[in-house]
């Protein structure tokens, strides 16, 4: 850079001519969530996190159909001698490439088991992406309903503050103070095993953490001009908390979902493994988890599928949950 | 300060009675029969039902629960174990939770502070990227997908540790289980640590107390290390309660009779058990509530922002 | 003893590695510290100003880079011979234990932050007179005591025993500055003291700095943004832009005769109580990103009289006088003449006679 100095030649002393200094170039208008997107983006973990959650949603949407058996298909053969064989504990093999392991195999030489079959011969690649499919749409529905009733509460609760507020949070904190397990016990009680089971259990427990933050970022909230302005303006509560409060509240309730997500995948898992949940045939990423162990001293690989998709779809809702917190506050060094 | 713990120990009662008197009346006026129908008569039922005092007014079987309570009688199972008094069944049950769970819990939080402050301390470099991915892989796969394949390999493949759990054995045979327990409390406690030490790192007052000429060790035990490892304690509490009610999944492969797999058997039986229900669920918040208490006090006691306000308001 | 230069930084250049890419915040900034005398660094947020002051304490954030310059520090030891050193070769170890502390002392921005809050304050001014000075307990404590009592805070030995977040904000910045002088250190680097405390109290905490300078014949630098606070305090003003000092002279010569567009833009931004503007002006735009090197000029796109060279070179510093430079190519012999703007002139006429008046 030094090393020419620029000598300066009479024209260069001439004002540019008339200029627009007034607008501000650095940080020209940009939308605040095109702004949270940039970063989110630029982030290379957050971006892997939807990766690998969107190649999963894809498998479990479209695996089975990619199979020629269902879910809950016994595959058998008919040998030459007439009897049926059923395709028990073989191996992942691929029709012509990889011969399984097991019995009976060359019987099923035509056949392709990506991840194998299980001990009463199902098709393993076909439960598995069904049993992620039941276990994503259980984490969905019940984080969705806990968004809407954890938003509601905790705004109302914020919003009012006082006596209601006061009510309120004690009724939060009892229910706080009860372990998610004794309120799963308390519903095996009366209520049949199932997903069912796993919902309702996870819809009492999920909400709590939601209400928190939606409470909280409506306290930080209410105190604000534009708020102030639009009650000097006349307008209602129920205005003010749904129409003006809660579009403010999205970002930290989202970082919320992809952490409650997980948290729901994780639940459901081990209630199915316990067997309060999923019962069979269905089957879940749990109940999977479960009968592979049980078989994991003849059949061990029956075990990995469920648990590599388990793993990846925690992995992947965790970074998705980190990048959102960090486009959402960003700081120096995560620039 | 006094008063302020008074008020939260009055609190931490005042929720537990709650909440038993609550799972007491659900468990109660649930529909459902507590006793295996198959098995036993309608007479036989009815003649239990009396002798048990379920057909009495639901206040009054309350009072009655609860006197016994204080005295520390759980009562009896209704399918479980032959009706053996619960205390008895608890009583194993909890000292081998507790045993196994402390382990992990101790084990957890030390290699985690462990490794979170080297984590913090090295920031950037290696061991900062080895926490940061080990405590990734802690957190994404549960505990129990841990023991199954430590059951696998160290028990199965080479059958040097027990295949399941031996309470003649207990240390060698809580070896697996514990270590497979106290992954997930490691990589949350290092995690934690290591971000908490890091903002404390690039405090202000860290800044100042460099510029008063403080280094190295001695800069991280006085103003670093306290300031960070305080909020820890709010993360271990859950954490604790977890590891010492017995990871459900875990006792349950392993053949641990510990509470987890006591609260399997009385939800998973052919008919629920009531009372191991009942019973168990008002452990459960006992510990949790206790701890959480516990967790408070302790945390007044440390940061002296809550600690000197409880004095001053006295309130 | 008078003029004797005591810290001197020589083409200081420093980036930092953030994840968006590297920020070159330093681009190469020179700054003299007399002996006794007050120089004032000014600029707006994102200057560079406390980095250029936190580098010379050894005090930067990890991921900062120094790409080359020298801070160079001259002192005695006792009654012995002078000696000069460059406080960026120092390894870390050796400048906490001879430097930070007993020689430079840095009172930070926001009191409400920059005291450990688990600490009893009395223990954090003792901290290092025991840890490094080899001071009794006792000692330590009546020397802390004392401080207290020197920056006025009353009950002293009662406040000994309080926690932060019992003492007001003013307080605390008086118990940051007894920290900051507990070493008895040469220089007092004073980053932005009075910008998070009230009106009120800011003036009160100047005039404490003020009062411990004369009376330990302390070196201060001040980093701010207010110019009100460097005319009350400064003998030198250097005015920062974009990591690179834009204008430097002594105070009078920065308020009467400001020879860069970016000072004019300061101090048109001052509030006057004078003004017959109903609006308060103030510079257009704001600083550059550095994340991306400026071509030319840095204050180019802001600067209402910018030429042609601007945008191809950086100016040099030209010499106005023997104490004041400025680095615009205004001052080149070709450029164009450009007085100084109209409200401004007022204004600084106005000052002036207002200052001699007291004189």
């Amino acid at each position: 850079m030094n090393n020419t100095p620029y000598v300066p030649v009479k024209e260069d002393f001439q004002f540019l001519p008339d200029r627009d200094i007034t607008t501000d170039q650095n940080f020209a208008s940009q939308g605040y969530w095109k702004g949270v997107a940039i970063s989110f983006f630029r982030n290379k973990r957050a971006v892997a996190g939807l990766v690998i959650v969107v190649l999963i949603m894809f498998f479990a949407i479209f695996g089975p159909m990619m199979s020629s058996y269902s879910y809950k298909d016994i595959i058998s053969v008919t040998s030459a001698e007439g009897k049926q064989i059923v395709a028990k504990g073989i191996g992942p093999q691929i029709s012509g490439v990889l011969q399984g392991s097991g019995q009976n195999t060359e019987l099923f030489a035509d056949h392709t088991f990506l991840f194998g079959t299980d001990d009463v011969g199902r098709d393993l690649w076909t439960r598995t992406w069904d049993g992620a499919r039941i276990s994503l749409i259980i984490a969905f529905v019940t984080i969705v309903i806990d968004m809407i009733i954890g938003m509601s509460y905790g705004l109302i609760s914020g919003f009012f503050g006082g006596m209601v507020d006061n009510i309120m949070q004690r009724i939060v904190e009892i229910s706080n103070s009860v372990p998610r397990l004794v309120i799963v016990s308390v519903l095996a009680i009366f209520m049949p095993k199932g997903m069912f089971l796993v919902i309702v259990a996870l819809l009492l427990t999920e909400w709590i953490g939601m209400s928190k933050i939606s409470r909280a970022e409506m306290l930080k909230l209410k105190e604000q001009e534009y708020v102030l302005a639009s009650r000097t303006l006349g307008a209602g509560s129920f205005h003010i908390i749904f129409r003006q409060i809660l579009p403010n509240t999205i970002g930290p309730i989202i970082t919320q979902v992809m952490f409650s997500i997980p948290t729901a995948i994780f639940t459901e898992a081990f209630l199915s493994f316990v067997g309060v949940g999923i019962v069979l045939p269905e089957c879940s990423i749990g109940s999977l988890i479960e009968a592979g162990f049980n078989n994991i001293t003849t059949l061990p690989y029956q075990i990995m599928p469920p648990i590599i998709v388990l793993a990846l779809l925690m992995l992947g809702f965790n970074f998705i949950g980190d990048g959102f917190r960090e486009a959402l506050a960003p700081k120096l060094e995560d620039m | 300060m006094v008063k302020y713990t008074l008020k939260r120990v009055g609190l931490a009662l005042l929720t537990l009675f709650l909440i038993v008197f609550l799972l007491f009346v659900l468990v109660r006026i649930m529909p459902g029969n507590p006793f295996p129908s198959e098995r036993m008569s309608a007479e036989a039922i009815a003649a239990k039902r009396a002798e048990m005092g379920l057909d009495d007014p639901i206040l009054i079987q309350f009072g009655r629960y609860l006197s016994n309570l204080l005295r520390g009688d759980f009562g009896k199972g209704t399918s479980l174990y032959n009706g053996a008094p619960i205390n008895t069944v608890l009583a194993t049950a909890i000292s081998n939770s507790f045993r196994i769970g402390g382990l992990a819990i101790l084990v957890g939080t030390a290699v985690g502070l462990l490794l979170g402050i080297v984590a913090a301390l090295n920031r950037g470099k290696f061991l900062d990227h080895f926490c940061t991915v080990f405590s990734i892989i802690g957190v994404c796969v549960p505990s129990y997908v841990f023991l199954i394949f430590l059951q696998y390999f160290f028990s199965f493949k080479i059958p040097y540790f027990p295949y399941f759990f031996d309470a003649n054995r207990f240390l060698f045979s809580s070896v697996l289980p514990s270590l497979s327990l106290s992954l997930f409390t490691m990589s949350t406690v290092a995690r934690f640590t290591r971000n908490e030490m890091v903002e404390v790192m690039d405090s202000d007052y860290v800044r100042l107390a460099e510029s008063k000429g403080l280094y190295g060790g001695t800069l991280v035990r006085k103003h670093v290390l306290r300031n960070a490892l305080v909020p820890i304690v709010t993360v271990l509490a859950p954490l604790i309660v977890d590891l010492l009610t017995g990871a459900l999944v875990v006792e349950k492969i392993y053949g641990i009779n510990g509470i987890g797999k006591l609260m399997v058997d009385a939800i998973t039986g052919e008919g629920v058990d009531y009372n191991y229900v009942l019973a168990l669920g008002i452990l459960y918040s006992a510990l949790y509530i206790g701890i959480m208490l516990v967790v408070d006090l302790l945390y007044g006691l440390l940061d002296p922002r809550i600690r000197v306000s409880a004095k001053e308001g006295g309130s | 003893m008078a003029n004797k230069t005591i810290l001197e930084i020589k083409d200081l250049d420093i980036s930092f590695r953030t994840n968006a890419g590297v920020i070159h915040a330093i681009r190469g900034v020179n700054l003299l510290l007399k002996k006794g005398e007050t120089v004032a660094i000014v600029g707006e947020s994102g200057s560079g100003k406390s980095v250029t002051m936190k580098a010379a304490c050894g005090l930067l954030d990890s991921n900062a880079v120094i790409n080359s310059g020298q801070v160079l520090y001259t002192y005695a030891e006792g009654d012995g011979p002078e000696q000069t050193v460059d406080l960026l070769k120092l390894p870390k170890k050796q400048l906490r234990k001879t430097i930070n502390g007993n020689r430079i002392a840095m009172v930070f921005q926001d009191p409400m932050t920059s005291l450990d809050p688990t600490m009893q304050i009395g223990k954090q001014i003792m901290e290092s007179m025991i840890l490094y000075r080899g001071m009794s307990k006792a000692d330590a404590w009546k020397r802390s005591v004392e401080l207290l009592e020197l920056v006025g805070i009353t009950d002293a030995e009662k406040r000994m025993k309080n926690y932060p977040h019992q003492l007001s904000g003013g307080m605390r910045q008086r118990v940051v500055i007894a920290i900051a002088l507990s070493g008895s250190p040469d220089i007092l680097i004073c980053d932005e003291p009075t910008t998070a405390l009230d009106v009120t109290i800011q003036a009160k905490i100047l005039e404490l700095i003020k009062e411990v300078q004369d009376r330990l014949a302390l070196s201060v630098i001040y980093i701010t943004h207010d110019l009100g606070v460097v005319a009350k305090v400064a003998d030198y003003v250097n005015v920062m832009y974009a990591g690179k000092i834009v204008e430097v002279g002594k105070v009078d010569e920065i308020f009467y005769e400001p020879a860069h567009p970016y000072t004019w833009g300061l101090l048109s931004a001052m509030p006057d109580l004078d003004t017959d503007d109903d609006r308060l002006y103030s510079i257009p735009g704001s600083p550059p990103n550095l994340l991306h090197e400026p071509q030319g000029d840095a204050f180019t796109p802001r600067n209402a009289f910018a030429m042609r060279i601007d945008e191809k070179e950086a100016p040099p510093l030209f010499k106005i006088s023997d104490t004041h430079y400025a680095a615009t190519w205004l001052l080149h012999p070709d450029a164009p003449k450009v007085e100084l703007p109209e409200g401004l002139r007022a204004r600084l006429e106005r000052a002036k006679k207002e200052a001699e008046k007291y004189l």
